[in-house]
């Protein structure tokens, strides 16, 4: 993916005079910016030994949390990845399991 | 020259939104600002102006049209009363807090229930805290004037918030007074265009607005929004001195009239500021000092420059046409003594309730609350803080 000069960075140190005012977002795929997946209870866990590389469970997450470079998937997305499980589900080759986030 | 006419003060805006030619006006009809969109549309359908006009099925419909054609890049206004602007309420927030400079016209009128079209302020004094920036007006001129201004106030870059004015529901609004226009082209250079830094519809940089904000940047987002209703306060005055350039009329943060040596005074809004003045000129004829002081701008709230002005009184009463029903007297009172706390703290200030769904404040009734003042300044005892005035008991 081609890398697009972003005009602003949201971090948690953000503060308020340099934020965007109104909640506006200024670049697309901001949502990188934030750390969303400590919301997960339970996580996904890739075993690439069985993984085909059948790509049926990229274009199911909601979250754009399969990683893939050159056409392959090459690990999880753990800072975004909210633990729905769908990938899990679209998987026909057990390659990965939904375990307890505390395990 | 100026134009001179004679219209009430909802033609008076309808003809001050002609000559801003809005790019979108999105209403819904409700007594009594019902004929601001009904002279607007009839602008609009004689070709007068170039706004694209929505008729929607409610005030909710309304706002939310606002703040969509807001957000895309267009100047928007509308117009409201009572139960319409209270079917706003959600959206009210929603366009304050994306920062979107909506103009409003809140056609001042009793909140049912009891159900109710006559005047008072519980409407837009409900609408306080939602982020908008509140002007009142007391006639049509004050009115028509008030809207152009506030196009310039609200989409001011250290602004940027939605702008309500307010006048009184049929005292101002259906009252046929003399008015002094400006020419079409001064009302157009003064508005100018409208081009915000972001909008939806820019496509060299296109944006996203209204997004879910949690723990780490909501609360800097509401610190920048209060900081947009704190830099208002020097705009309003910035903008209303340009005003005055170009029509003569002078606006502030609010109008003091024969307070210079005055030792008694109230604090009204609107309409019933003219009631007054006619008091306090009888009562100066018969050498009681007795001064006014005309709110105009409400949110921001003028607190420093108010409790200064009250500060050398002998006695002051705020005048509320709306029950908060604290069990403490009315918004406006609220404000103004806790301003009072920090520059008049010995000015015994008290608090009248009065005209609540229209009922009639004659000049009598405010004579009434000058004679309980010059009693408090005499002896300097209160006897009642907070007051009902022209209830019967």
């Amino acid at each position: 993916m081609s890398e697009k000069k972003r005009r602003f960075v949201f971090t948690p140190e953000s503060t308020w005079e340099e934020m965007p005012e109104g909640g506006l977002i200024l670049d697309a795929g901001n949502a990188d910016d934030f750390k969303t997946g400590d919301w997960r209870n339970i996580k996904p866990i890739w075993h690439e030994d069985k993984c085909k590389q059948c790509m049926l469970c990229y274009p199911v997450c909601p979250d754009s949390s399969i990683e893939v470079e050159d056409g392959k998937m090459t690990g999880i997305d753990y800072d975004h990845c909210k633990g729905c499980g769908v990938c899990a589900h679209a998987c026909k080759f057990g390659a990965i399991d939904m375990v307890d986030e505390a395990e | 020259m100026a134009i001179r006419d004679k219209l009430s003060g909802n033609e008076a805006v309808a003809v001050a939104m002609r000559q801003i030619d809005p790019d979108v006006v999105a209403a819904f009809p409700i007594t009594p600002s019902t004929e601001v969109p009904q002279y607007f549309s009839q602008f609009v359908a004689n070709g007068a102006v170039h706004t694209e006009f929505v008729a929607v099925e409610s005030e909710h419909s309304a706002m939310s049209a606002c703040i969509g054609s807001e957000a895309a890049g267009g100047r928007t206004m509308t117009a409201t009363s009572a139960n319409g602007l209270a079917l706003m309420w959600e959206m009210l927030y929603i366009a304050a807090s994306s920062r979107l400079p909506i103009v409003l016209s809140v056609v001042n009128r009793a909140l049912s229930g009891p159900i109710n079209i006559h005047n008072d302020h519980s409407d837009s004094m409900g609408a306080r805290d939602s982020g908008w920036i509140q002007l009142y007006c007391e006639d049509n001129q004050e009115a028509y004037d008030s809207v152009i201004q506030a196009i310039r106030i609200g989409e001011h870059p250290d602004v940027n918030l939605p702008v309500m004015v307010c006048y009184d529901g049929f005292i101002t609004s259906h009252s046929v007074e003399n008015i002094e226009l400006l020419e079409d082209d001064k009302v157009k250079n003064f508005v100018g265009e409208y081009t915000p830094a972001e909008y939806l519809l820019k496509r060299e940089s296109p944006v996203a607005m209204g997004p879910l904000d949690l723990q780490p940047h909501y609360f800097e987002h509401k610190r920048s929004q209060a900081q947009g209703m704190m830099n208002s306060k020097k705009v309003i005055l910035d903008v209303a001195k340009e005003f005055g350039k170009l029509s003569g009329r002078d606006y502030g943060l609010f109008e003091e009239y024969r307070m210079d040596d005055a030792e008694i005074g109230i604090i009204v809004l609107n309409s019933t500021a003219g009631t007054a003045k006619t008091v306090v000129d009888d009562l100066r004829d018969k050498g009681v000092k007795a001064g006014l002081i005309k709110l105009r701008v409400f949110r921001p709230f003028p607190f420093a420059e108010l409790g200064k002005a009250v500060s050398g009184l002998k006695a002051l009463a705020v005048m509320d046409k709306s029950d908060g029903f604290a069990a403490t007297g009315g918004p406006v009172f609220a404000d103004v003594r806790s301003a009072m706390y920090d520059f008049a703290k010995d000015v015994p200030c008290i608090n009248y309730i009065y005209g609540l769904g229209g009922r009639d404040v004659r000049a009598d009734d405010i004579a009434k609350v000058y004679a309980d003042l010059g009693e408090i300044a005499k002896t300097g005892k209160v006897s009642s803080t907070f007051n009902y005035l022209g209830v019967r008991e």
